[in-house]
């Protein structure tokens, strides 16, 4: 019996209640009636599934009609309803749209089969904390690793592309047989490289990405074997790529094999390739990186001069993101998180009221019969319904929204560029749909069946009751509290953004359109024939109405932070460590006037700086004070890039890796100065213009230009200076708004709650207002009463929230470039604009409070 | 109220309990009891789909729980005694009459055994 009577809880308990000892009466009858043991077998198992189904529909029974009067009231009271699903959706909308980008960059594993043993290899150096390897160590690293199934080098490249249409510059990586496979994608269509493809001089091949094969090829089945000219040399197509293969990230359209030409395995010191590795099964990160360790010292004590200080890192493939970038993403799904939090609290304030309202209506319910576990369920209905409504609608914000964060991709990782809303995405939604209906509902479901309530209906509803008025002050406070965090958090983090687009990047990015025109080698290896082209296209661009100058370069600022070089003072050997590098360029005359990078001292490089002069370089003042500290830079010699130099000039420092890293000191070289086929990599390719007009106006003229001065050069990145500047805080400015945006809704929010709040106070104390104001009370004071009320609880909020805030910034000092997780003009502005939406919210309430007609108020009761 | 039409066709537990409820009160035990007693045995009405029934035909107005009690000897305090209610009345004898006019269809075309 006792086991018939553990069975019953399955039903609901109101039901158990009502009909429990009579099912037990009838159980009890039937047992009686059952002779032999296999008829009691039977009624047992009979009971016990006929329990099991029938609990199962009375459950559902309850909820169809706790559904049905949901709608019912929700309906009856659509203003509530609207603005709960709205808050819902605000919540779970933003929480889905952060997780939707924290999970697809930080969290999900790559795509790749067997992601969790994929590792990047890097060497280190003293003052490099991750640098690529030089072919020579290359080849020897992977010749002593025992952890590794395999290991594979690539080097990005970008190459023009001739004969499909316009001529098209296309991001591309060259890697070696070992990439692709140890990836573990297999291609769409055809093969992958093999070691025949990498030996040099064998013909040209090329992988394709799958949507480079779609926008270039139009997804012809027929392009394996076609022909096409990269940089002017003929390349077969020998495969293509599945659209999820992004490789090494999303914006590489093509691939190449990797060869290595024999000079290119002379210098140990020449470090361009980036190592990909996939560990043997059962082999840790920690047992490759100690192998790792002790390869880097063997190659050490074998090669003590070029390997000096010379390391090994091995870090996860899913672990080559910034810290900054990690950090910057958490800290928005905080944020995010925050803001639910907000919502939450708000929704169960709503509900709270409502059920205040509800009193006695609920206690109706109560005294009929309505035990406390059918109103809890009843109230959970409820807000389960509104979560669901407003989860569903928060999908939709969050489909919406995700498009917009795709800046908060970063391009270092193997992965698409865009984020999608996919299953996982819903899933978690969803779970968190369900969370936040209970968590908003659970508080004025337990609330509204508590036996307090009981006195409503012999009060008559007087009061709303001490308790549940401090639990919902409580709410209140937790809110503004949450609210000052997030304000100042994304007060710093405004500030940290407008100091650094504040910083002074060495030379005035507006008016200047940049294009960029990478010349294909061998075509233009001659340093004459290139010097042609510069010349040509220069003097006509120079020509253009509203064209003040114009100029090439290697790469202007910001646009590649690469091109890094050891430096030799009088013949001294000096070690290739980070304080004794400087970044080289090519450029040519007018490169400084167009950027307006301040001439300090000498001249600028000159058309007379040609090949069969003195080598001359024009450097950056860091570089002066370097190495000549209290002498006259000028006409002093060193040597750079196999050559010895010059100093005709000094120029000031250029934030050349952008605004928020510190850059070598410079060195500009006349683009004459160079031997016929020596750093073609170095040829200028950028050219900037500036102009007294709008620059991009200036692009269909310049592009008429190039094709004149050679039809088959392709033209890539037209954009302005500004562009280019802007686009190195890109990733931070979206944050900043995406975080703003967040701060705002939890404002809006927070002032929400204390409207509420107090609006509610004030209706509850009508009467003792009113008998106030008979006795005499003017309505400043009344103002004052209410007001005083509302700043109370934003006080007892903020406190909590400053030192919060403060924690908070202390976590994310890394995002704030320099400013102080403490700074005292963010604190004191978060802190002001909390008492203002105070007083803003509280203002209605009291100007109610004082408009309370005393006698209304005393007779109505 | 709604109109007794309204609810038909009933739920074959539901007519059951309505046949057994026309003639006296009956505890639910009762009900079961009778049900199989006029089915031969064919149809055992279980304890949970009969407390699931209740409630449902209580909010339908078709029956209703009485205070009235058999003799004491005859009770046992832990049993609830259910009353057909007027427009329970009016129910059964529509769905009766559904029956009716199925039967006199079938037997037109042949499917139903002549009146005796």
């Amino acid at each position: 019996m006792r086991f018939y009577r553990a069975l019953l809880h399955c039903y609901p308990a109101s039901f158990r209640a009502e009909y429990g000892d009579e099912m037990e009466g009838v159980f009890r009858a039937r047992r009686r009636d059952a002779t032999n043991p296999v008829a009691v077998f039977i009624l047992w198992i009979a009971s016990f599934f006929e329990i099991l189904f029938n609990a199962i529909a009375v459950h559902w029974d309850i909820l169809r009609q706790d559904f049905r009067y949901t709608v019912r009231t929700l309906a009856g009271s659509p203003g509530f309803a609207i603005t709960a699903i709205l808050v819902v959706a605000l919540g779970i909308g933003a929480n889905t749209a952060a997780f939707s980008v924290t999970d697809f960059v930080l969290i999900r594993n790559l795509p790749f089969p067997g992601p969790e043993r994929l590792v990047k290899i890097w060497q280190t150096t003293l003052g490099y904390d991750k640098m690529e390897f030089s072919p020579l160590n290359y080849r020897d690293v992977k010749r002593m690793s025992k952890s590794f199934e395999a290991i594979g080098a690539y080097t990005p490249d970008a190459v023009n592309l001739v004969g499909q249409g316009d001529p098209e510059r296309i991001y591309a990586t060259a890697v070696t047989s070992d990439v692709i496979p140890l990836l573990g994608t297999q291609p769409l269509l055809g093969r992958v490289f093999t070691a025949a493809d990498e030996r040099v001089g064998a013909a040209g091949t090329v992988i394709l990405s799958y949507q480079l094969w779609q926008t270039q090829f139009a997804g012809d089945a027929g392009v394996l074997g076609k022909k096409v000219i990269l940089d002017d040399q003929p390349y077969i197509v020998i495969g293509v790529m599945p659209a999820h293969f992004h490789f090494p990230s999303a914006e590489i359209g093509l691939w190449t094999p990797k060869q290595f030409a024999a000079r290119e395995l002379e210098d140990r010191n020449d470090n361009y390739l980036e190592v990909v590795g996939r560990l043997k099964p059962g082999v840790s990160l920690e047992q490759a990186k100690a192998e790792m360790d002790v390869t880097m010292r063997q190659l050490k004590q074998q090669y003590p001069g070029e390997n000096k200080n010379t390391g090994g890192l091995v870090i996860s493939l899913r672990d080559e993101l910034s810290g900054k970038s990690r950090l910057m993403l958490w800290a928005l799904l905080g944020a995010s998180a925050c803001v639910l939090l907000i919502a939450c609290a708000n929704l169960a304030n709503l509900l709270l009221t409502r059920s205040l309202g509800r009193q006695k209506e609920l206690a109706v319910r109560a005294a009929v019969g309505a035990g406390r576990e059918r109103l809890v369920r009843q109230s959970m209905t409820e807000s389960m319904v509104l979560a669901v409504l407003g989860g569903a609608l928060g999908m939709l914000v969050a489909m919406w929204a995700v498009p917009l964060l795709t800046k908060l991709v970063p391009n270092t990782l193997p992965i698409a560029s865009t984020p999608t809303v996919d299953f996982r995405v819903l899933i978690f939604a969803g779970l968190l749909t369900v969370v936040t209906g209970i968590v908003f509902g659970v508080l004025p479901a337990l609330r509204a069946s508590g036996k307090g309530d009981m006195n409503a209906l012999r009060e008559g509803a007087r009061s709303g009751g001490g308790r549940k008025e401090r639990l919902r002050a409580a709410l209140v406070i937790a809110e503004v509290t949450v609210s000052v965090v997030l304000l100042i958090s994304s007060g710093l983090l405004i500030r940290a953004l407008l100091k650094l687009q504040n910083t002074d990047p060495g030379f005035h990015a507006g008016g200047v359109l940049s294009v960029e025109t990478a010349l294909p080698m061998p075509k233009y290896a001659r340093t004459a024939t290139r010097g042609e082209f510069y010349r040509r296209v220069l003097t006509e661009v120079r020509a253009l109405p509203g064209v003040s100058s114009a100029a090439y370069g290697t790469a202007l600022p910001m646009v590649w932070g690469g091109g890094i070089w050891p430096v030799d003072i009088n013949g001294q050997v000096v070690e290739r460590t980070a304080s004794h590098t400087v970044s080289m360029r090519y450029i040519t005359p007018e490169y400084f006037s167009t950027l307006q990078v301040p001439l300090v001292l000498g001249r600028a490089i000159s058309e007379s700086d040609t090949v069969d002069r003195q080598f001359v370089a024009v450097v950056s003042q860091s570089f002066a004070r370097r190495y000549w500290p209290d002498l006259n830079p000028l006409g002093r010699h060193f040597q750079l890039a196999f050559h010895d130099r010059m100093v005709v000039g000094v120029v000031g420092d250029v934030r050349v890796r952008g605004l928020e890293q510190e850059s070598e000191p410079q060195t500009y070289l006349s683009y004459q100065q160079v031997m016929d086929g020596n750093f073609v990599f170095y040829a200028p390719r950028n050219l900037a213009v500036r102009t007294s007009g709008a620059p991009s106006a200036l692009a269909p003229a310049i592009r008429r230009i190039i094709q004149s001065a050679d039809p088959e050069q392709p033209i890539s990145d037209v954009q302005t200076l500004e562009q280019i500047v802007e686009s190195k805080t890109a990733f931070r400015t979206v944050q900043v708004r995406v975080l703003g945006a967040f701060t705002a809704i939890a404002f809006l929010l927070a002032a929400i709650g204390i409207h509420g709040l107090l609006s509610f106070a004030v209706s509850q104390r009508n009467r003792e207002i009113g008998v106030r104001m008979a006795l005499g009370a003017a309505s400043g004071d009344i103002l004052r009463m209410v007001m005083r009320q509302g700043v109370r609880v934003a006080l007892a909020g903020v406190l909590p929230g400053l030192a919060l805030a403060y924690v908070a910034a202390r976590l994310m000092q890394a995002l704030l470039a320099g400013i102080q997780p403490g700074d005292l003009p963010t604190f004191l502005s978060a802190a002001g604009l909390c008492l203002v939406m105070t007083l803003v919210g509280s203002f209605l309430p009291a100007l109610r409070a004082v408009r309370i007609d005393p006698m209304t108020a005393i007779r109505t009761e | 109220m709604d109109k007794p039409e309204s609810l038909l066709p009933l739920p074959p537990a539901t007519f059951h309990i309505l046949i057994a409820l026309a003639d006296e009160d009956r505890h639910g035990y009762a009900i079961i009891q009778d049900v199989a007693a006029r089915t031969n045995g064919e149809l055992k009405l279980s304890a949970g789909t009969l407390y699931r029934s209740i409630p449902r035909m209580m909010d339908q107005g078709l029956l209703v729980e009485t205070d009235t009690r058999p003799a004491p000897e005859l009770d046992d305090e832990r049993r609830r005694y259910y009353r057909i209610t007027p427009f329970g009345v009016a129910v059964a004898r529509a769905e009766a009459r559904r029956h009716a006019q199925l039967v006199k269809m079938a037997r037109v075309r042949g499917l139903a055994p002549e009146k005796a």
